[in-house]
């Protein structure tokens, strides 16, 4: 569950106050808001990279503001990726783990079964250079889960990618939820994407939050089944 | 249509004029190169260069001349990583201060970098440093430090531009899947920064390897000692003996061209996305 209460912000001109809302455990939320309104900036400070003014953030009861961005064990996946220039996919994706002192066979069997689960298994002796769009956001997405993180949280991961991969993508997000059971906050700018992923729907706009119902969803983004990735503490 | 023909032609030849205009401009410089770089090469027989480069005094320039050169390059690297990564990646007060504080000696004649060294060494504590760790003035290690005031400079600025240029998205990315800013740094951005940095050091070493005016003021020109090549230019024309210091000339000629070759051979191998 993730629980921002009275977040404010301040970057130059830029300011955002008051902003409090909750996603229950489990559920896929979708933030909407034309550019500019600060939903990346939300997004960012969830992570730890961007400094609030006041308010907090609680993720599963503990209080994560005050906590360094690699403590918070929030998976993120910004716009185009950001997929490490010279490490091969499979390097990024052991990173996490790497980090928190898993390394071996355990590791490799991680990378393998997130592989596996994105469809990414091929791509892993690659390196990002001359990947597709898609491509590289299934890889941001296996890195960003990996270590099992708490959250899950994705700035318009999806906005540069052409219609068809953006099909083929809001399929893969209905895979993993299905899988983790991840609790995940998603941020773009189409209502479209808002509806066919979001069980909850937000809308900011000049810095208010109202909350929208999202239309009929498709049976497979609410079907949970047990795996080794419905962990729900952080390794 | 009949206006269409005439405009035509006139944008036929504007672009013509355009692209003579630019390659005319470009050609001026690449000629003035070529040329000097060709009357070097016909001043005098590749056996007069040979019967020079025996001489025990260019030998030790070239020795001296290389050691002095790699060691600058390598402290040089070694401060100007940090620094350029501080003024790219922190905000923080005094931050254009310091950053005007590094660009001083690439502004500076370089005879007043010599004499600042000088004065540095003859306060109290220059005096002291020498007294109980190392002589430096007018001894190699002035040689070392001289070169590296001035090379070090120019590698901060090269290493704050490549920072710059890396998206600290990335290592921000790295931070949030548990990187420290340390592990981040050295895992992500480092070697995003390695064409960079093998630009900083070559940069480096080749403003180490023409140094002249501070060595000259700091470290003095005594045959033997704390002569450099260009040391050894100076010297050789200052008693009439061109074929010696074109031999000099020759050598720092190929050796910066040899370490341009191979450290942009060497930088090629980690494209940034």
């Amino acid at each position: 569950m993730i629980r921002v209460e009275g977040m404010a912000m301040k970057q130059g001109a830029f300011a955002l106050a008051e902003l409090s809302f909750e996603v229950p455990a489990s559920q896929y939320a979708v933030l909407m808001g034309p550019t500019g309104c600060g939903k990346t900036s939300v997004i960012e400070a969830i992570c730890g990279l961007r400094p609030l003014t006041a308010g907090t953030i609680t993720i599963d009861s503990q209080r994560i503001d005050t906590l360094d961005p690699a403590d918070r064990a929030i998976g993120y996946v910004p716009q185009d990726g950001a997929l490490f220039t010279t490490m091969r996919v499979a390097e990024q994706i052991a990173l996490p783990l790497h980090v928190r002192g898993i390394r071996g066979s355990k590791a490799r069997g991680r990378v393998d079964e997130i592989a596996r689960l994105l469809a990414i298994s091929h791509l892993l002796p690659r390196r990002p250079q001359g990947l597709s769009g898609g491509e590289r956001q299934r890889i941001a997405l296996a890195r960003a889960l990996v270590f099992h993180p708490r959250v899950l949280c994705l700035d318009e991961p999806f906005s540069a990618l052409d219609e068809d991969t953006r099909l083929e993508m809001y399929n893969v997000i209905d895979t993993v939820r299905a899988r983790t059971r991840v609790t995940a906050l998603h941020v773009t700018h189409s209502r479209t994407e808002a509806q066919r992923l979001g069980d909850l729907v937000m809308r900011l706009e000049d810095g208010v939050l109202t909350r929208d119902t999202p239309d009929s969803k498709p049976a497979t983004a609410r079907t949970q089944q047990e795996s080794p990735w419905a962990s729900p503490s952080n390794t | 249509m009949t206006g269409a023909a005439p405009a035509l032609t006139s944008r036929r030849l504007s672009n013509a004029i355009f692209h003579t205009s630019l390659a005319s401009l470009m050609g001026v410089y690449a000629v003035l190169l070529l040329a000097m770089l060709v009357a070097m090469a016909t001043f005098t027989s590749p056996a007069d260069l040979l019967r020079t480069f025996e001489s025990p005094e260019i030998r030790y320039a070239t020795k001296l001349s290389l050691i002095s050169c790699t060691i600058s390059a390598i402290l040089s690297l070694w401060i100007a990583i940090p620094a350029g990564y501080v003024l790219s990646r922190y905000t923080f007060l005094g931050k254009r201060a310091l950053d005007l504080l590094f660009d001083i000696p690439i502004v500076l004649p370089p005879l007043v970098v010599g004499i600042a060294l000088l004065i540095l060494f003859q306060t109290i504590p220059g005096r002291w440093f020498q007294d109980h760790y190392v002589e430096v003035t007018y001894r190699v290690p002035s040689v070392i430090i001289a070169q590296f005031a001035v090379a070090c400079a120019f590698a901060i600025r090269t290493m704050r531009v490549t920072f710059d240029q890396i998206d600290n998205r990335r290592e921000n990315v790295a931070r949030t899947l548990g990187c420290s800013r340390a592990a981040a740094f050295f895992r992500v951005t480092l070697p995003e920064a390695w064409p960079g940095v093998i630009a900083a050091g070559t940069l480096a070493w080749a403003r180490a390897l023409g140094e002249f005016g501070p060595i000259l003021v700091f470290s003095g020109a005594t045959r033997m000692r704390t002569e450099v090549l260009p040391t050894t230019v100076f010297l050789e024309m200052s008693v009439g003996d061109i074929g010696a210091a074109l031999a000099a000339s020759i050598l720092m000629l190929v050796a910066a061209v040899v370490v341009l070759g191979l450290t942009r051979a060497l930088g090629m191998g980690h494209p940034v996305a």
